[in-house]
């Protein structure tokens, strides 16, 4: 019970207490180039979200078993590199494969996950956090790909709104957005006393 | 950048001024809004960057014959980590407050969308001499960019830069900039900024 208890608040808190996006910066360049449509930001979080689960697990797997043991902590940014770039290979294989539409309409944005910073972010925090146990590390890569995922929809559903609101012609497009985007983070500063 | 060919001076003028990084193209945006609190790390860290995109830019020029197109990218990713790697150890050792400082942001230059944007749409395409330039002019760029936002910031929340207090005796600081809000906001009214200077001359 107690370990479930510890499970379930670590997911809670890396979706709402630090959320990638609006506490630690990362992320920033999809979440403003690809929340236009809500449809398409769903998308693309849940690819996010696939991608991070799978790297942030492989990649504390790979710390644990292999880079700490054998003393090779140097070579860690060139490792997890080539695994979230292997990770979105196979994202885009299987995208291709049986969602031809979704597909095309990421275009560029889908290889660029491998160069989206909350990927390789949440892989050296777990390092940095000190997660210690398998299980944490995969409920905390899973939860940052859903609080990845809930960041990009709520912006997305304001930005569908914004089309239809008169922003001042200097502000139209990415400077509104970010400033959004900081209303949203004073926001989700709300949640910071929640869990200790 | 329609022709693949570019000159050395269109390069130059491009990362200072038609083109800045930040608020032309809008890339790079994590480590711009996540460092500029002060502008120790942000000088810091657009130094850092810089040496990257110098590295990088003239290793991709080097070995732009023999990439192959579906590779290109994880061969662009691995270079840069490489030379990440060199960074990070280096501010490791000599200075290691503001490694701790960065934290995270360092190695995050890996990722850097200016970086590989530089990679793909110039050094894979030129001579290592414009390549050079072009890194050099975009990477100051992007100092600069950081710098003013970081002074902004810094002014605002601490009434400092440099740790050496400017402000008026009775100034109130302001925290909120310290936090992502000052972050998100100063550079979305920075971008507007922008547009409305461009709007003005064309």
């Amino acid at each position: 019970m107690d370990k479930f208890y510890i499970l379930l608040m670590a997911f809670i808190s890396i979706v709402v207490v630090n959320n990638l996006v609006f506490t630690k910066f990362l992320g920033i360049c999809p979440y403003l180039g690809v929340s236009g449509r809500i449809d398409m930001a769903f998308g693309m979080g849940m690819a996010v979200t696939f991608v991070i689960t799978l790297a942030g697990s492989l990649t504390w797997l790979i710390d644990h078993m292999v880079l700490v043991p054998l003393h090779l902590e140097i070579t860690r940014y060139v490792c997890y590199i080539l695994v979230i770039a292997g990770a979105v290979q196979l994202v885009e294989m299987y995208l291709r494969k049986f969602f031809p539409p979704l597909y095309e309409s990421f275009g560029i944005f889908l290889p660029l996950i491998t160069t989206n910073c909350a990927i390789l972010g949440l892989c050296l925090f777990l390092n940095v956090w000190g997660i210690d146990n398998f299980a944490e590390a995969a409920v905390l890569s899973f939860g940052a790909g859903i609080g990845f995922t809930l960041a990009i929809c709520i912006m997305a559903g304001i930005r569908e709104q914004l089309n239809f609101s008169d922003v001042p012609e200097c502000l139209r497009g990415a400077p509104i957005t970010l400033i959004t985007a900081g209303l949203l983070t004073l926001a989700f500063m709300g949640f910071a006393g929640m869990i200790k | 950048m329609a022709a693949n060919t570019m000159t050395a001076k269109g390069a130059l003028v491009g990362g200072l001024w038609t083109e800045v990084p930040v608020l032309r193209l809008i890339l790079g945006m994590c480590p711009t809004l996540a460092v500029t609190a002060a502008v120790k790390p942000a000088l810091t860290m657009g130094l850092s960057v810089l040496f990257v995109l110098i590295c990088s830019n003239i290793v991709v020029s080097l070995m732009r014959d023999l990439l192959k197109p579906h590779l290109r990218i994880l061969m662009f990713t691995l270079t840069i980590a490489t030379f990440v790697t060199i960074a990070d150890l280096f501010l490791r050792a000599f200075t290691p407050q503001m490694s701790e400082v960065l934290g995270p942001y360092v190695p995050l230059i890996i990722v850097n969308c200016i970086i590989i944007a530089r990679a793909e749409s110039c050094a894979s395409k030129n001579g290592i001499f414009v390549s050079a330039v072009d890194a050099i002019s975009m990477g100051i760029g992007f100092t600069i960019v950081l710098c003013i936002l970081a002074s902004i910031r810094e002014l605002l929340a601490t009434g400092t830069i440099f740790d050496i207090p400017i402000m008026w005796k009775s100034f109130v600081p302001w925290a909120a900039m310290r936090l992502p809000v000052g972050a998100f906001i100063t550079l979305g009214l920075m971008l507007g900024f922008v547009n409305l200077l461009t709007a003005k001359k064309s």
